[in-house]
């Protein structure tokens, strides 16, 4: 593919991702923090991201597994999620944070259980969404072209 | 010589003189005995005031004793000595009789009316005996009375006050029996109510226009009455006369209905009838005391039946407003829940229109940053600036719902007025020309450049209008005209609730948008404000729009402390919109200043704070991180910690602002507030606090205020926001963004 080809793809997935809900405004605010004095400022932080929630879903999945569920350390941890993912711009997460958080209140295992799951899907589609964008920009970069914003 | 007239002196007679000696005897004894027995029965009686009388009259009685008794000795030839003891005895008998006789003359008299004064005091004895029957017969029936009253005040409730009265009056007095007649609810009747003796089976009335009980009505002394009034037949016709009986009126005071309440109030007076008999086999009489008595219960019973009417009635009153409240509190409960559910529908509403916006201003954003000719540029710009204009709008039904909670405060800021038409008018131009509509805009050489107030919310007013007179327009023109409103114009006849009151500090701003248009008939300008209501002509049925313009208008202009009206002709003949807004007038700034007030042009890498020293803390790694290359991007020289004491350690007063995510649980802010405030207590160096969070709610907003932090910003920031809340705070040391 061709270097405009290649932006005009770059620029369509954004859109869509912008569209489906996926990424909110907040990204497009980490996009304009990225300048000369910090090129890989948005890969930085989108991978920062992917750690944090890595622990946190692991941390979540075994404070659910046990018999008596410490409600508190789990909203603890989703509270983190959501922050991060708001931080970000990933908008899905960040809903299906909210929902989890009244679960956490109202101490439904059953409700936790099913976000967590919908947190993972969400989170995993995010995940890998991001990083074909971000392959995407390497391409156009490694091609020479400059990455349209 | 012997004598024939005079008896001869016989030989004396044997006989004769053994009787005259034994009476003389007898006499002497006797003689002798009365003062003894006098003086025994004096000695015994205390009083007896006349001992002197008694000691002549003894020895009056005594010397005459005396004489008889010497008497004895001269029947036989008696001796010298004899007849001289004789005669002393009779010459003293004969001075006592005399001075005992001279004494009498004056104490007989005395004697008698000693007798009269006797009959005196005992005649007066028995009448202060009768009085004293008569004060105890009182006493006694003022203890009946205070018992009886004591009886009635004790209940409040109206059947055992007339119970107890007519049992505690059957009992003092000894009734027969007694009842009580009520007038009905006409008036015109009097229904017997209670009775002692019988349960009542039968509805007795009798017509109240009776002689004898207009008599009884007429005073208020109990009367006696006759057996045979229909009042007094209470008792089946017996063997026996009837006792006597008395009747008393009891007057019904003004608030007591014994029925229900909406029977209309009778300008006379009403009474019941008490009606009392005495046992018909007694030859009882009524007393003046038992009529008394009678008289005082009467309006005892008035009284404590008043009470106990009162009581019924406030009661009843009590009971409505209980279920008043009750129903009052359920309709507010309702309609929280339904503006809640509205401002749920509302933030949902608002977030599914916000989404397809963003695509618009992002996309729009993205081909702005393409090549373009220029008329695509201007083009693209006028979709972005009315993409930015309906996600305000968008807000802006949100904020309609909070306007009518009263919960919407103006964001206050220094703008330029002139800028704010001219934009006005680059956005109608369009629709304008395709139209062929001719704009004008004028404004008055002495209306300030700048202005103080809230841009935003001027503008839409301004658009709103103006998009108004172009909608309902289809050919001619549309005149814009804004000046300063002059005292004297303000005071429109139209407005007469407007009474603005100029001050050096704010200027009235007087906005006139003419169109030639349909116009508006006359009987529809009052319902144009009306959220909703719409115009129903058929040329602005084609219009659209949801009718929610001007009553957003209205209430932006009543929060800036104006007023907007519209006037027209009608039908047909155009219409002008008018309104008048309070505006500051800012003063004099320098050059300086200037920029960072008004609106600056995304710019990467402008340096705003060139090395301003901030800390920021958060927990939340990802937020840190890019909260720290905002606040690098601006040029300031970021500090990150990520947990409560590491921040006390760092903070020093090299920093000038210390960033607190405080949406994360288990950050004492609070005690970090507090910490600082003590570590920079003495130097006057403070770094400002300000926190960052998610949460929109007022109660953090107070919270944050109270624990004496210095601002707080709402997440998400971005990077314009941050520089424009940065630069607010710097300037002003304090920045509570409105929620």
């Amino acid at each position: 593919m061709d270097l405009a080809q290649l932006q005009r793809q770059l620029v369509d997935y954004k859109t869509s991702l912008y569209h489906e809900d996926f990424l909110d405004e907040q990204f497009t605010q980490l996009q304009e923090l990225q300048d000369e004095n910090n090129p890989d400022f948005v890969v930085e932080v989108v991978s920062l991201f992917f750690e944090d929630s890595d622990r946190l879903l692991n941390e979540l999945t075994k404070a659910l597994e046990q018999q008596s569920v410490d409600f508190k350390s789990v909203d603890a941890h989703v509270h983190q999620l959501k922050g991060s993912s708001s931080s970000i711009g990933a908008q899905r997460v960040q809903k299906v944070c909210i929902a989890f958080r009244n679960y956490c209140e109202e101490q439904n295992v059953e409700g936790c259980l099913k976000c967590l799951q919908q947190v993972r899907h969400e989170y995993s589609l995010v995940k890998t969404k991001l990083e074909f964008m971000f392959q995407l920009q390497q391409q156009i970069l490694s091609a020479g072209g400059s990455i349209p914003m | 010589m012997a004598c024939n007239c005079i008896e001869p002196q016989g030989p004396p007679d044997d006989l004769l003189m053994k009787y005259q000696y034994i009476s003389d005897f007898f006499i002497a004894l006797a003689y002798f005995s009365i003062p003894l027995e006098l003086i025994y029965f004096v000695k015994k009686s205390a009083v007896f005031p006349y001992r002197w009388v008694l000691v002549q009259f003894g020895a009056f009685i005594v010397l005459c004793g005396a004489t008889h008794l010497i008497n004895l000795w001269t029947f036989t030839p008696h001796t010298r000595t004899v007849a001289s003891v004789m005669t002393t005895a009779k010459v003293l008998t004969a001075l006592v009789s005399c001075v005992t006789a001279l004494m009498l003359v004056h104490i007989i008299p005395d004697l008698l009316s000693v007798k009269t004064r006797e009959l005196f005091l005992k005649n007066k004895a028995a009448e202060l005996d009768r009085e004293m029957g008569l004060i105890r017969t009182q006493e006694e029936t003022g203890r009946h009375v205070r018992m009886l009253t004591h009886e009635i005040r004790s209940t409040l409730d109206r059947h055992t006050i007339l119970r107890t009265t007519l049992v505690e009056l059957g009992r003092t007095l000894s009734l027969e029996e007694c009842a009580l007649w009520m007038p009905t609810r006409t008036g015109l009747e009097l229904q017997l109510s209670y009775t002692l003796r019988q349960q009542n089976p039968v509805v007795y009335t009798v017509p109240i226009h009776h002689p004898v009980i207009n008599q009884v009505f007429s005073t208020n002394h109990a009367i006696n009455i006759s057996p045979n009034c229909p009042v007094a037949r209470l008792r089946p016709a017996g063997k026996y006369l009837p006792g006597e009986v008395v009747a008393v009126r009891v007057p019904l005071l003004h608030l007591s209905n014994f029925h229900i309440n909406d029977w209309p109030e009778l300008s006379t007076k009403r009474y019941a009838l008490m009606v009392l008999m005495l046992p018909s086999d007694s030859a009882r009489q009524w007393h003046i005391h038992e009529l008394e008595l009678v008289e005082a219960v009467a309006d005892q019973v008035a009284v404590a039946l008043s009470h106990a009417a009162i009581l019924e009635e406030s009661m009843r009153a009590r009971n409505l407003l209980m279920e008043q409240n009750v129903a009052l509190d359920l309709a507010r409960r309702e309609a929280e829940t339904a503006i809640h559910a509205r401002n749920d529908f509302l933030a949902v509403m608002n977030h599914e229109m916000r989404t397809p916006m963003h695509a618009i201003i992002a996309l729009s954003s993205l081909l702005q940053e393409t090549e373009l000719t220029p008329e695509q540029r201007l083009m693209v710009e006028t979709i972005l600036k009315s993409s930015n204009l309906l996600a305000t709008l968008i807000n802006d039904v949100l904020d309609l719902s909070r306007l009518e909670d009263g919960s919407l405060q103006l964001d206050l800021g220094t703008f330029n007025l002139y800028a704010v038409f001219k934009e006005v008018l680059k956005l109608i131009k369009p629709i304008a020309s395709v139209k062929k509509l001719h704009v004008s805009l004028s404004l008055a050489p002495d209306l300030p450049e700048y202005a103080i107030g809230d841009e935003k919310r001027l503008m839409q007013t301004i658009l709103n209008v103006v998009g108004n007179a172009v909608k309902f327009s289809k050919e001619g023109s549309i005149a814009i005209t804004a000046f300063v409103a002059k005292p004297e114009t303000l005071r429109d006849s139209r407005a007469p609730e407007f009474l603005p009151v100029p001050s050096d500090n704010h200027f009235y701003l007087r906005v006139q948008v003419k169109d030639s248009g349909c116009g508006v008939s006359p009987q529809d300008i009052p319902n144009l404000f009306t959220k909703f209501a719409q115009n129903q002509s058929t040329a602005t049925r084609n219009s659209g729009g949801s009718g929610l313009g001007l009553a957003i208008c209205k209430r932006f202009v009543s929060l800036m402390e104006g007023h907007i009206w519209i006037e027209s002709e009608g039908l047909g003949k155009g219409c002008t919109a008018i309104f008048i807004v309070k505006l500051g007038i800012p003063e004099r700034m320098n050059e300086y200043k200037l920029p960072c007030m008004l609106k600056m042009p995304i710019n990467h890498g402008h340096t705003a704070f060139p090395g301003l020293k901030v800390l920021v803390m958060d927990e939340n790694g990802v937020s840190r991180t890019v909260t720290k290359e905002l606040l690098m991007h601006l040029g300031c020289d970021v500090t990150t910690v990520g947990s409560s004491d590491e921040c006390l350690r760092s903070v020093s007063h090299k920093h000038k602002v210390v960033f607190m995510d405080i949406c994360v649980p288990g950050t004492d802010s609070h005690r970090i507030t507090d910490r600082i405030h003590e570590k920079f207590a003495k130097c006057n160096e403070r770094p400002l606090i300000v926190a960052l969070t998610g949460n929109t709610d007022k109660l953090t907003k107070e919270n944050c205020m109270r624990i004496g932090m210095d601002g707080l910003i709402l997440k998400p920031v971005s990077l314009d926001k941050m520089r424009s809340v940065l630069s607010d705070l710097l300037e002003h040391r304090v920045l509570f963004e409105g929620i």
